[in-house]
């Protein structure tokens, strides 16, 4: 795609039906929790969308980010949409590598200064520069530089978004998440270890469309994909209420479906689209597929005990601590009653004495 | 550290760690204390026995006052097992149980313990009307018997929000939940909440000081 040519010439060209585009418009405006009006307006916005200059920085991160958008095994018209953004920087995707993967970044940022989009995958880390370096520049000097002239940056996956696993106790390399570094422009945070691809799609979209950025929840997440947490959407909630549940993962409720809370499911704590848009074109999700929902997308995920330590028990310390306290308690039960025992003695010693 | 990690983790160890501490250490500073030695001849020498039956009997609506007591008799009778029933067939709060104890037992379906403690809760507010109502009761009753009404309806109504997901994030419902519980597990060894712990080995205790001097508790 030429970099002036639009995006529905792009498309029709790439042989993807006006139909098709919008359909996909009218899930995206559906998606993003927009009025049905909203698809025409989305359809024309990205018909005519130029395709915005977009730098992707990866840090201390798995590329499993990547992944999740492009291991896809068919061309999916998000992956197209994504092909039409013009990626000037990308570690893993571009052929150009060394001095001149560096100099793509710079004129990219030079010739859209202010206009183009930062995506970041992985942690910063601030504990020493040379944990992660890129060209010989360490992750927070490459952030920084890179932010400066973008429009908005989006976090994608739990790394960018909240430190993600570096970032998990006793988090060696001082990992912090983008919004810990950058606090002067807008940032949307896309978690998940990896997010949903149609998720940072949907974003993308809605920058294209309006120009601005979704609504955000407390956690700078886009509200339309994480405003409903996963236990509520999951098609397994009717066993809870019922009171159905798996106990292991081969018992009897485990091969009728029924609900994994017991198994340390995360859902009701996790907020994410997993169970509405699910993964691989819609295929799965992890509690479709018999696991319990990690909670990966929220903050600290790894930290929060075992994953399959159910979220109604508590993450506390020991049972020797317990007994410790039984065993002073016992000790102080007996001292306080033997000292009362010699107190009235010696009350009944002194009324004796006295008589 | 959220809220809810904060509630599940230290907050819950230490007010677990007050709960079993004060619960032993009033239990057996009360049971060892001692009484003063009857030296009169025992009537009989059945103890164990008469204060056994105590505990039965006291336990049963046989009573001379019966016919002014009954309603809070029998709606003291129908709090508790709404509230055992509540707090000890709910799937979460065995997973809760297990944690701790190391094993678990089976559980009701959610919506009959919502209906469980939804009564419980009905229950407990009558009792409470009635005693701010009645002359007698409000003149017995300190802050003691108000905060330990309190420490339980708030976690009865926290749950209850926290299972059927209304009015917050479920992680905050449940936060408040367990800091609600925790608050109990602080308040009570050293409230009125103790009569958990302390109502039978008294009625045992009566039962057998009695029948040795042969009167009927």
């Amino acid at each position: 795609m030429r970099k002036h040519q639009t995006l529905g010439v792009y498309l029709h060209a790439q042989g993807v039906s006006r139909r098709a585009f919008l359909k996909f418009c009218s899930a995206t405006a559906s998606l993003m929790a927009l009025p049905p009006s909203a698809a025409a307006q989305v359809a024309a916005a990205l018909a005519a969308a130029r395709r915005p200059s977009v730098i992707w920085l990866s840090f201390q991160e798995c590329t499993g980010c990547t992944e999740s958008l492009t291991r896809s095994h068919a061309p999916t018209l998000e992956s197209l949409i994504f092909d039409a953004i013009s990626l000037d920087y990308h570690h893993t995707l571009q052929a150009a590598s060394g001095e001149s993967a560096e100099a793509a970044r710079i004129a990219a940022m030079e010739e859209n200064e202010g206009e183009y989009l930062l995506v970041v995958d992985g942690s910063i880390p601030l504990g020493n520069p040379g944990y992660s370096t890129i060209a010989g520049m360490s992750n927070l000097d490459m952030l920084r530089e890179t932010a400066g002239g973008a429009a908005a940056i989006i976090a994608v996956g739990t790394c960018a978004a909240f430190g993600g696993i570096p970032h998990a106790s006793p988090n060696p390399t001082g990992a912090v998440s983008v919004s810990e570094i950058i606090t002067d422009k807008p940032i949307v945070n896309v978690s998940g270890c990896p997010p949903i691809p149609v998720v940072i799609t949907g974003v993308l979209a809605h920058f294209l469309t309006f120009g601005t950025l979704p609504d955000l929840d407390h956690l700078g997440r886009p509200v339309a994909f994480f405003g409903q947490n996963i236990h509520d959407r999951c098609y397994r909630r009717p066993f809870y209420e019922r009171g159905q549940f798996a106990h292991t993962f081969d018992d009897e409720g485990a091969r009728k479906g029924w609900c994994l809370y017991e198994l340390g499911c995360k859902g009701p704590t996790t907020y994410n689209a997993c169970a509405t848009l699910k993964w691989n074109e819609g295929t799965s999700y992890p509690i479709a597929s018999g696991h319990g929902c990690l909670g990966c997308s929220e903050p600290d995920f790894w930290d929060k005990g075992s994953f399959y330590t159910p979220i109604s028990a508590g993450l506390w310390g020991s049972r020797e601590t317990l007994i410790g306290a039984a065993a002073a308690g016992a000790a102080l039960g007996v001292g306080s009653a033997l000292a009362a025992r010699a107190r009235k003695k010696k009350a009944r010693a002194a009324e004796e004495a006295e008589s | 550290m959220t809220l809810l990690d904060f509630a599940r983790g230290p907050a819950l160890q230490w007010s677990l760690i007050i709960l079993v501490f004060g619960v032993l250490w009033q239990l057996l500073g009360t049971i060892l204390i001692g009484v003063k030695k009857d030296l009169s001849k025992p009537r009989r020498n059945t103890a164990v026995r008469d204060g056994l039956a105590t505990i039965a009997t006291r336990s049963l609506p046989e009573h001379q006052f019966e016919k002014k007591i009954r309603f809070q008799h029998f709606s003291g009778y129908a709090w508790h097992v709404a509230l055992f029933i509540a707090v000890l067939f709910s799937a979460p709060h065995i997973l809760f149980f297990e944690s701790v104890l190391g094993f678990g037992w089976p559980h009701l379906p959610n919506g009959i313990i919502l209906v469980t403690a939804a009564i419980a809760l009905a229950i407990l507010f009558a009792l409470v009307i009635r005693r701010l109502s009645h002359p007698v009761q409000r003149l017995i009753s300190n802050a003691d018997d108000y905060i330990s009404v309190i420490v339980v309806i708030v976690p009865l109504v926290t749950g209850m929000l926290a299972s059927a997901h209304i009015g917050a994030r479920y992680e905050t419902l449940l936060a408040i939940h367990f800091l609600s519980v925790e608050a109990l597990f602080v308040w009570f060894p050293f409230g009125k909440l103790m009569h958990t712990a302390l109502t039978f080995p008294s009625r045992f205790r009566a039962g057998a000081a009695f029948g040795r001097r042969g009167v009927k508790a």
